[in-house]
């Protein structure tokens, strides 16, 4: 077991796309071991990306379990996800281990519907909803090169400011 | 030790301020941080750090012809620059009722005894000019738990006739 090294932004790599996992190889059971081992090191982070350690394989792991209040699945080991149906949406506060020292509010889907392999190349479909939903679509987005400064809806306070567009009575 | 400054401006808001004001900064290989600008009632503010190799009294100088030309007051003053190490907000407030004198200063004594440390605050008066409605937002720390800010908002609600609600804040890192 090791720590593996986190790269932090403006490291241009985070804005690689990473590629689908092919084989389920002894090397890809280490490495899970490993980027679990480091998402663990890190107390109250929820989940983590292959390539925000360098590895460019669309291997994401949640895990919410210790936020109590928040509904959730365990540990998650989500290998080639695929979201395949979006609902609703929610603004939320985000940071990240790869942009120190910052946080801001994003939009995301309130609820997902989920198609990924686990780490024995298993089938899972999931419906996930609210904390954990934000949790994955964060994660995703990694593999995909887009951080969430690239969905940022605003640094402060946003929920007090007027209607932009009038709506016609 | 490097040179950083915090710029304050004030006026009657008009469109370019931003833009002419940093390209004087700009000029003099001044280096921007952190900014906060925002409308109140029709005027312009902004504070804005800036990091510049001249002397204070050189870029009082340049600030003081542009300012000019932009109608706008300033103020300058040396200060620690404190990057790095942002505080996050646990909680958020929102208060809201019929505008009176007093809201600020009722709620934010009642806060303040109840452990809050006020990050950031923003208020509106809404409504029509008949019937002003204040709003305020606050995001801050719970320095005595959530139990004495939710008891000292019921006190404060009851008191001042306004409603007064409580969100935690909840950061998804990942």
């Amino acid at each position: 077991m090791a720590l593996l090294n986190i790269l932090v932004y403006p490291d241009e790599k985070l804005k690689q796309v990473s590629q689908p996992v092919e084989e389920f190889s002894e090397d890809l059971k280490k490495f899970i071991e490993n980027l679990e081992e480091t998402f663990r090191s890190f107390p109250g982070c929820v989940g983590i990306a292959a390539p925000q350690v360098g590895r460019f394989e669309r291997i994401v792991l949640v895990d919410i379990s210790h936020k109590p209040k928040h509904v959730n699945h365990g540990f998650l080991v989500l290998i080639n996800p695929e979201v395949t149906f979006y609902e609703g949406s929610s603004l939320g506060r985000e940071g990240c281990l790869s942009v120190p020292d910052f946080i801001g509010k994003v939009e995301r889907a309130k609820s997902i519907t989920l198609k990924a392999l686990n780490q024995k190349g298993e089938k899972l479909e999931l419906q996930i909803s609210g904390y954990e939903a934000r949790a994955v679509q964060h994660e995703i987005d990694h593999l995909d090169g887009k951080l969430f400064l690239d969905r940022l809806v605003s640094r402060r306070n946003s929920l007090s400011k007027r209607i932009e567009t009038p709506i016609s009575p | 030790m490097k040179n950083w400054l915090m710029l304050t401006l004030v006026g009657k808001d008009r469109p370019g301020i931003v833009a002419k004001v940093s390209q004087v900064l700009f000029d003099m290989q001044g280096n921007l941080g952190e900014a906060s600008m925002t409308r109140l009632g029709g005027n312009f503010t902004i504070m804005l750090m800036a990091c510049i190799p001249e002397s204070k009294t050189v870029v009082q100088k340049k600030l003081q012809q542009i300012c000019g030309e932009l109608g706008l007051f300033f103020h300058l003053d040396a200060i620690e620059a404190g990057l790095h190490q942002h505080i996050e907000p646990d909680v958020r407030i929102s208060i809201h009722g019929a505008d009176k004198a007093g809201i600020v200063a009722h709620s934010t004594d009642a806060l303040n005894k109840a452990g809050l440390n006020i990050l950031n605050l923003e208020s509106d008066v809404g409504g029509s000019p008949e019937n002003p409605v204040y709003v305020m937002h606050i995001e801050g720390v719970s320095g005595k738990g959530f139990d004495a800010l939710e008891e000292a908002l019921q006190v404060l609600a009851r008191e001042n006739d306004v409603v007064a609600r409580m969100t935690r804040i909840d950061t998804m890192v990942g």
